[in-house]
Order: structure tokens, then sequence, then C-alpha cells
């Protein structure tokens, strides 16, 4: 069932691209992994990182993903956001299939519509704070009045409006955190991907983080996160677990607040 | 803890009435800890009895106040001063069970393992999304409370995590007589294969 990435390159015109939904992916879902493959490696030494994983994210869906080092979790996400191609399966991203864009629409679509937090923050030193996360929007052709503008909405979001002339060696590391951030909420990112996001913070700034990350998507967008803090999984509406690139469970749904403040009695 | 105790920490707010503590306990317990009236005014017999509170004169609408008396406050500064005692606590029938399963044949421990951790995740997430709709600051007895249950929480989650780690290094003793004699022969043994 699953087609091998990287056999079907036709170059579609970027409007055929978006009207294009084949094999009907669930119509609302930002996120649509399908029975995804990653194995590095081949013969004998190849490492199976992912052994067949799907995944749906909708809208105003954050999934946290937990399992222990080694389970496939970061990769996973690298599939997701198009970093890496599975070596079978196949990850939609709002119903495009990344497997058949050109590069240059798949470049597009990760600039504009999926936002990275990752472990390693990749700010760049020769930039200040908003000029890092205007740098996305500038990339992707918006006036660079207009991409400071939203640059410094979103730091003022995660509460650096006064440090945006700052370079990142002048920051602290949370300060830094919360600059990769800002870049990852920046524009109109529906997807946000992040692993281990509260890394180098304290617990409060952590929360803080998480609260940013779960109000961008109450407001609509689709997140994975990926942790192996029950703390910090306990933010998402689900949480998936992984083992040896395998899904091995998730929990179920949650009730509404109303309904879960009635458990208790108030 | 006891309600005793939460009721003398109650009075010593100032004089109330049955209905006024039965209140007052749920709403600083975030309504974990229901009480009915009767256990309400069963406790405060008892501490009257034992001199910890005085009950004062009904007032026209037929309600009884108390007030904490000298001997309660010493009772609640000893309390607010003692740590729990774990072995105060119940029981931990997670850990025996899992104990169990480790040693009862045909059973999954990995399954167990896993299927505590999804319902305990859950449980966290729920915790979480009422704390994060509980931000006045007039809720934060309740937030307290909820912190209080999430630290358990995922305190059990990195348990069970741990115990997962465990079980992958875990080799079962081998059936049969453990061969101890030979234990440094076999080493040798082991190397020339």
């Amino acid at each position: 069932m699953s087609a091998l990435s990287g056999t079907t390159p036709a170059a579609p015109d970027p409007a055929a691209t978006g009207a294009a939904t084949p094999v009907d992916p669930p119509a609302d879902a930002v996120l649509d992994l399908r029975d995804v493959h990653r194995t590095h490696g081949s013969g004998p030494a190849a490492v199976h990182a992912l052994r067949g994983v799907s995944l749906v994210v909708r809208p105003g869906e954050l999934v946290a993903v937990m399992g222990p080092s080694g389970s496939g979790k970061s990769t996973l996400l690298t599939l997701a956001g198009g970093l890496d191609s599975p070596t079978a399966g196949e990850v939609y991203v709002e119903g495009q299939p990344l497997h058949a864009l050109h590069r240059r629409d798949l470049a597009r679509l990760r600039r504009r519509r999926i936002g990275y937090i990752f472990q390693n923050l990749n700010l760049i030193g020769g930039l200040t704070a908003v000029e890092n996360v205007a740098l996305p929007l500038e990339l992707d052709g918006a006036g660079v009045r207009r991409a400071r503008r939203l640059a410094q909405d979103a730091l003022t979001e995660v509460g650096l409006m006064e440090l945006g002339d700052r370079f990142p060696d002048q920051l602290s590391g949370g300060q830094q955190q919360r600059v990769a951030i800002a870049r990852a909420l920046v524009g109109e990112r529906r997807l946000v991907l992040a692993d281990e996001p509260t890394g180098a913070l304290d617990s409060q700034t952590g929360e803080a983080v998480l609260r940013l990350l779960r109000r961008r998507v109450d407001e609509g967008a689709a997140a994975v996160l990926v942790t192996h803090e029950a703390r910090h999984a306990g933010w998402a509406d689900r949480v998936v677990f992984l083992r040896d690139g395998v899904t091995v469970d998730s929990t179920a749904p949650l009730a509404g607040v109303e309904a879960l403040l009635a458990g208790t009695g108030r | 803890m006891s309600i005793r105790h939460g009721l003398l920490a109650l009075l010593e707010r100032g004089q109330m009435y049955g209905y006024q503590l039965r209140a007052a306990f749920e709403e600083s317990t975030g309504s974990t800890w229901p009480l009915n009236i009767g256990q309400v005014y069963t406790t405060l017999s008892r501490l009257e009895r034992d001199g910890l509170v005085r009950s004062l004169p009904e007032s026209e609408a037929g309600q009884r106040p108390y007030e904490i008396t000298d001997a309660g406050r010493a009772d609640l500064a000893l309390w607010f001063a003692t740590p729990i005692s774990r072995t105060d606590r119940p029981r931990d029938e997670l850990a025996i069970k899992l104990a169990l399963a480790l040693t009862t044949p045909g059973v999954d421990v990995r399954a167990v393992v896993q299927t505590q951790r999804t319902a305990t995740m859950r449980a966290l997430q729920e915790l979480t999304r009422l704390k994060y709709a509980s931000d006045r600051p007039e809720d934060l007895p309740w937030r307290l409370v909820l912190d209080a249950m999430m630290f358990q929480a995922e305190a059990e989650v990195r348990w069970l995590d741990h115990c997962e780690t465990s079980l992958v290094r875990h080799r079962p003793p081998a059936p049969g007589p453990a061969p101890s004699s030979e234990a440094v022969g076999r080493s040798g043994e082991e190397a020339r294969r």
C-alpha cells in the first residue's frame, strides 16, 4: 500500500497542487502520516527508525509523541516537516502529498505553513532576534517592514518585546529558546512541530512556552510535540506512545473543561 | 489529613456554623473531598468534647456557630509543624501489581506498564486542562491541589518509564539448577565459542 517516496516527481504547478487531493486524505487533516517507514542504511546494518506509523492531526489539535530514546519520535517529526523523506509510506500536509511536490514547492510549504521548534535552536548569530524571526517571512517574499512588524508581534507574544535588537549571544538560553519559538509561530503557520521545546528553560518559563503553543493550537493551528516529559505531554489533546518505531498506544480523547469540572463538583 | 484539622484551620479564620464549614472545606480542597453535613457535625462534637472548639449560642435563624479554643490553636499549630508520614498513606497497589506481574507466568509486563502509563497520562492531561482553565487569582488554592495531583501523576509516569527501562535490560534467571561452581570456567568456555 505504501508508495515509495520520490518515485512520482511530477512537478505540478502550484495551483494544481493546492487542488489535488489524491487518495482521500481526511478532509480537515493538517498532518496525515500514512504507514510511514524510515530505514537508515541497508542490509544487516539497517536501522529501522520507523516501521509503519500512521498519524492524523487536525486543526485545533495538539498531539504529544512520547517514547524512550531511539523509539523514532524525532524521526517522525522530521518526516512530518518535510525535512526528510520516508523510505515507504506517505506524508500529507494540508492535503498536499510531500513526496509529489517539487523541491521549490516543498520549500515554500515549509516556510509558510510549518513552524519548527527543535532542540538545536539554529538561530543565526549575525542577525538580531527580530531579524531571526523575520527571516522566514522575508525569504518568502514579504516586505521587510511587514516582516519586521509580524516578527515584533511574535516576540511580544513570547514576552521579548524589549529584546528584539539583541543578538543571540546577548540573550540567555531561555530567551534564545523563546526567540526560536517566536520564529516558529510567526505569520500563518498551520502546523507547529516541536521537539523538546522547553529543554533549556526553567519550569515556569517552560510552562509559559507550552501555554503559548496551546493558545496557538486553540486558535486553529495543529501541533506535534515530541517529549519525554509527562508534564509537557499533559498539555496535549492526545498522547501517542512510540516504541521501537511503532505506535504502541494512545490516550483516548478528553472531555471538555465543563465536563471535567462537573466531575470534580466545581 | 483529617477532617478534624481541616475544620480547625477553617475556624482559625473566624467563627462559623456547620454549613459554612462544609462549603469552606470543599472550596479549599478544590471540591476533591466532598463532605456531608453529618460528618461536619460529628467532627465538631468530637472537637468540642476534646476542648479544641467551643459552641456559641444559636443565632435567631437557629444556626449554632463554633469557635476555636487555645487548645485547638495549639493542636492546629502542631499539625502544620509535623510532616505527614509516608506510612500514613494507603498502599501502593500499582507497585505491588507490577512486582506480581513480573513473577507470574504468562503476564506481558510491558503491556501492564503501558496500560497504566496511558491511563495515568490521560489523567495528567485532564489535570493540565483544568489548571489551564483556572487562572483567576482566587483559583490559587484549587491550582495547588491540582498541582499536587499533577506531580503525583508525573512521578508515576516517570517511575513507569524507569520500570520499562529495567524490563528491557532484565534477563530472567534461566530455569534449572544454577551452575554456580562453574561460573569461572563458563566465561572461558563462552570466550572459546
